[in-house]
This record gives structure tokens, C-alpha cells and sequence, in this order.
């Protein structure tokens, strides 16, 4: 590919759009170093993605990874509790009971029709507010934190002191996400032939079972590269959790360029994170596609 | 065994079936045939409620098929039923299209079921295709797999909805000979079928449908010989004609 796209003549339009690209950046450079008086301090960056630890004498994450691993230990658990929320949403959507249709529809219009944000700030107020007061889990996680077996705790949900949030900010995440994997479960489950479904019935199997076994098998295969993609959608989505104040790569970055000044600094370091994030999971992903294609079903 | 009484139904405004009356004795092979859009496969699927019926009285086994049916999944049980795009579960191999209905159904343990369905795959002449997925096997061998899905239910009644008009022409012999075996067992058998070949072999009684309705209901060889109505004599003229 690359080969070809170099032995490939250029033509002169590509060089006018090339020059025309160099000149913008190079404008934006002057004004930010010449005019705004700029000054870069790339050279503090690392400290703040991993710091020399002089108690135990070895490298610690630092802010920003500390914020890239809350990212993503929200999206991993955000997306697993849409996947479940998704799947039963998508059978209720085609389920043939109409008072189950339309509570499945509801919950979608509603969720697809109000912002994210303000979605986010109702439920999170809701659950942080009540739910996680109601069920005591403050108090359970700061006696886990004194815990001895705290480690295994932190491995998967970080700093066991901010787990009330962290959980609201999956759950909320997760409500959120589940309205479109939902929709995709649905087409999915469309997708299966009505024969398939006759057959199933044909040989006396419950409701449970001809999903189980026959549908959702099936829906899956077909769904899954739609679904691994939503799932880099909600890796992106999870940006705006940091507004309720859940310590994720965003809020760790806001508080770092606020503390530090170095605005430009941050924001492209996280920028690229993400960057790297995204593209390395939807690469990983487009790679187990073509290799489950080489596997005949 | 099935015993159906003036049954009526409507697809929206269309009336697909209009006062239908048939019985059929426990071991009896009937063979329902027709134009297309004439009702039969409706009245089939009507048996194990795949369509809802509108009216009449629909009985299989003595238990009347309708809305307050409890337990409509203890009646299909005895029912098996044979389509004609096959519909086998192509993300199972063979084997467990053939045991997920006794495992799952019958709670059978794994072993018997396994041991079952050998058994009805060689009764349909491919044993050596278990571990396959349906999509390896050809038209006529899918078919068979279907079919064998059904017996391995071990059913009272096996319905058969055009099961050779989905297949290539060398292929239907195997399937048509799997069911004649399957007659001679003493299985209670329905069959909408343009196989007039396999009809005039197996078949005990003749049904002729038009338009939703029975037209004619007969023993084969006056069927075959001297229809009665108008209708049924064009409709064997065009199809026996080659």
C-alpha cells in the first residue's frame, strides 16, 4: 500500500494543498510563540506521566496516566453494564408484548432525546445524591481502602476512596450507552430470518432458550464490529464525566493546565493519549475482524 | 390424532383459510397439494400455531390448539415440522442441531441425545456428516438433517411444508426416499408436496386446496384417476402433463 502511494504521480493541486496546510500551522505557530509569548515546557510533560517514587524507589503513574487508567477502567466496566442493559433493551424492543415495546421505547426516546450532559448531571445527582448514600457504599469503601487486601481492590477500581463516584459515573455512562447498543442489539436480533425463530418454536423451545441458543448467537456474530466500535464511542463519551467531578484523564487535565499553566502542553499530551487509545483499540479490532473472516462459519 | 373443524383465517383482510374440516388418524399419510397461495402451508403452520387461527376448532391429540392453550410447547413436543428453506441453526454443527431439542427441550442428558441423533442421522443415510455445519453440506443433505432435527423429538405427527421445492432436481430423490422409509415406520405424516410421484406412493388421503378452501378430499387412486371436481382435474393435468 505504501509503495503504491508513493510511486503514485503527484499532482500539482496536491502540492498547492500541502503548501496551503504548511502555511496555516506555520501562522498559528508565530502567533502563539511571537505574539502570546508562549513559552512551551514540553520538557515538564513526563514528570506528570510517571514520577520517581523516593519512598519505594521505583516509577509511579503520575496524574495523567493515573487519569488515562480511570478512563479506561470506566469504560471497560461502563461498557460491560451496557452491554447487559443493551442486550435485555434490544429484546424488549422486539419482544411481542406491546406494554414491554413501548416501556423499551420510552426509555430510548428519552435517552437519545435529551443531551448526554444534562442526562449526566440528573442521573448523577440522583445516584450520588441517594442511591450511593442510601446503600451505604461511602462508608464500605473507605473501610476497604484500611483493608488488607486492598490491592486487588485498587487494581480494578483505583483509588478505593473515590469509588462512590467512580460507580456513579459508570452507572451513569453505562444508562447512557445502553440506549444505542440497545438499538444495535435490535438489529441484530432483526437480522436473524423468521425461520430460524419457526424452527426454534417448531422444536417446543421456551422463549429463553430460542434466544438464547438460536437468536442472539447469530445476532452477535453479525453485531459485533458495530458494537466494538460503539465501544471506542463511549471511551469518548466518557470525557464528559469529568463535569461530576469523577477523576478521569479530563478532569486530571483540566486541574494539571490550571495548576501548571502549560495549557498547550497538556491538552495535545492528552489529546494524543486518547489518540492512541482510540486508534490502537479500533486497529486492534479491524485486525480481529479480518481474522475471524478468514474462519469459515 | 388432529382433527380440525371449519378453521378460518385471515392474513389482515386476506382470507387465507375459509371453514377448512379435516381429520387425520393416528399413522395416516396425507398429502395436501394446490396453486400456490392456495392455504396449505397456512393450514399446516396452523397446526402448531406458527399462524393463529380466527375461527373453528383446531385439535391435535385431543387437546384443542387456541388462545387458551396453556401449554402450547407440550403439543408442538409431538409435533414435527420440516420447512422448505430448511432452517437449520447454521452456528451449530450438525450434531448439536440435532441435540439442542432433546437436551434443551426434553432435558435429556448429553450422552443419550448424542447417541440419538447418530442414530437418526443414519436413518437419513449421513452419518459420517456430524461434526460438519449445515453450510458444508448440499441442499438434499440439509434437508435430511432437518429432518432427522425433527425425528430426533420423536414426535407423534410430522408436518412437511414443501420440503423438495427448495432443492436442485438431483437432490430431491434422496430427500423424497428418506420420507418414504419415514411413512413406513407408521409415522403420522402431513406433506404439502407438488411430488405427485411420492403422493401416489405413500399417500392414504388426498387433499386439494384452492383459494383457502378444501375442494377435494379423496383417496389416491380415485384422486389420481377420476378427480371429482373441475378444478382438481385441471390442476393434476398441468402438473402430471411432462
Amino acid at each position: 500500500m505504501w509503495t503504491r502511494f508513493f510511486t503514485r504521480k503527484v499532482h500539482w493541486a496536491d502540492i498547492i494543498v500541502v503548501a496551503v496546510l504548511v502555511l496555516f500551522f506555520g501562522y498559528i505557530w508565530i502567533q502563539i510563540d511571537g505574539k502570546l509569548n508562549y513559552k512551551w515546557q514540553w520538557e515538564r510533560i513526563p514528570t506528570y506521566l510517571f514520577r520517581y517514587d523516593e519512598d519505594s524507589e521505583r516509577w509511579v503513574a503520575n496524574v495523567l496516566i493515573q487519569g488515562l487508567l480511570t478512563t479506561i477502567r470506566i469504560s471497560i466496566f461502563a461498557s460491560l453494564l451496557a452491554i447487559v442493559l443493551g442486550v435485555i433493551l434490544g429484546m424488549a424492543r422486539t419482544a411481542k408484548n406491546l406494554t414491554v415495546r413501548m416501556l423499551a421505547r420510552t426509555y430510548l426516546e428519552l435517552l437519545r432525546n435529551i443531551p448526554p450532559l444534562v442526562i449526566i448531571f440528573i442521573f448523577f445527582f440522583f445516584l450520588s445524591e441517594q442511591v450511593v448514600t442510601a446503600l451505604n457504599i461511602e462508608s464500605w469503601a473507605y473501610a476497604v481502602s484500611r483493608s488488607e487486601n486492598v490491592a486487588i481492590w485498587e487494581f480494578f477500581f483505583g483509588d478505593m476512596r473515590r469509588f462512590p463516584s467512580l460507580i456513579s459515573g459508570v452507572i451513569v455512562l453505562a444508562l447512557f450507552e445502553s440506549a444505542f447498543v440497545g438499538e444495535i442489539v435490535r438489529s441484530g436480533i432483526e437480522s436473524v430470518s423468521k425461520g430460524q425463530r419457526e424452527a426454534a418454536q417448531s422444536l417446543a423451545m421456551r422463549w429463553r432458550d430460542e434466544m438464547q441458543i438460536v437468536v442472539l448467537p447469530q445476532a452477535f456474530r453479525k453485531i459485533l464490529p458495530p458494537l466494538a466500535n460503539q465501544f471506542i464511542v463511549l471511551i469518548k463519551d466518557s470525557a464528559i464525566i469529568s463535569l461530576v467531578s469523577v477523576q478521569d484523564l479530563t478532569l486530571r487535565a483540566v486541574e494539571l493546565a490550571n495548576s501548571t499553566r502549560m495549557l498547550f502542553e497538556t491538552w495535545i499530551t492528552v489529546a494524543v493519549l486518547y489518540f492512541v487509545l482510540c486508534f490502537g483499540l479500533s486497529m486492534l479490532f479491524r485486525w480481529l475482524e479480518n481474522r475471524a473472516k478468514l474462519v469459515p462459519d | 390424532m388432529i382433527e380440525i373443524r371449519g378453521l378460518g383465517m385471515y392474513f389482515g383482510k386476506f382470507q387465507a383459510l375459509s371453514n377448512v374440516s379435516l381429520s387425520v388418524e393416528a399413522g395416516e399419510k396425507v398429502v395436501i397439494c394446490g396453486p400456490s397461495g392456495s392455504g396449505k402451508s397456512t393450514l399446516i403452520r396452523c397446526i402448531n400455531r406458527l399462524e393463529e387461527h380466527s375461527s373453528g376448532q383446531l385439535f391435535v391429540d385431543g387437546v384443542e390448539i387456541g388462545e387458551e392453550t396453556r401449554n402450547i410447547r407440550n403439543v408442538r413436543m409431538e409435533i414435527g415440522m420440516v420447512f422448505q428453506q430448511f432452517n437449520l441453526f447454521p452456528h451449530l454443527t450438525v450434531l448439536d442441531n440435532l441435540t439442542v431439542g432433546p437436551v434443551r427441550v426434553r432435558k435429556m442428558s448429553r450422552r443419550d441425545a448424542e447417541r440419538r441423533a447418530r442414530k437418526y442421522l443414519q436413518r437419513v443415510h449421513i452419518p459420517e456428516q456430524a461434526d460438519k455445519y449445515p453450510s458444508q453440506l448440499s441442499g438434499g443433505q440439509q434437508q435430511r438433517v432437518a429432518i432427522a432435527r425433527s425425528l430426533c423429538m420423536e414426535p407423534k405427527i410430522m408436518l412437511f411444508d414443501e420440503p423438495t421445492s427448495a432443492l436442485d432436481p438431483e437432490m430431491i430423490n434422496e430427500v423424497l426416499d428418506v420420507m418414504v422409509e419415514l411413512a413406513s415406520t407408521g409415522m403420522t405424516m402431513i406433506c404439502v408436496t407438488h411430488e405427485m410421484g411420492f403422493a401416489r406412493k405413500v399417500a392414504d388421503k388426498m387433499v386439494f386446496m384452492e383459494e383457502g378452501e378444501i375442494i377435494e378430499t379423496a383417496p389416491p387412486e380415485e384422486f389420481f384417476n377420476h378427480p371429482r371436481s373441475k378444478r382438481c382435474q385441471m390442476f393434476l393435468d398441468k402438473v402430471l402433463e411432462h
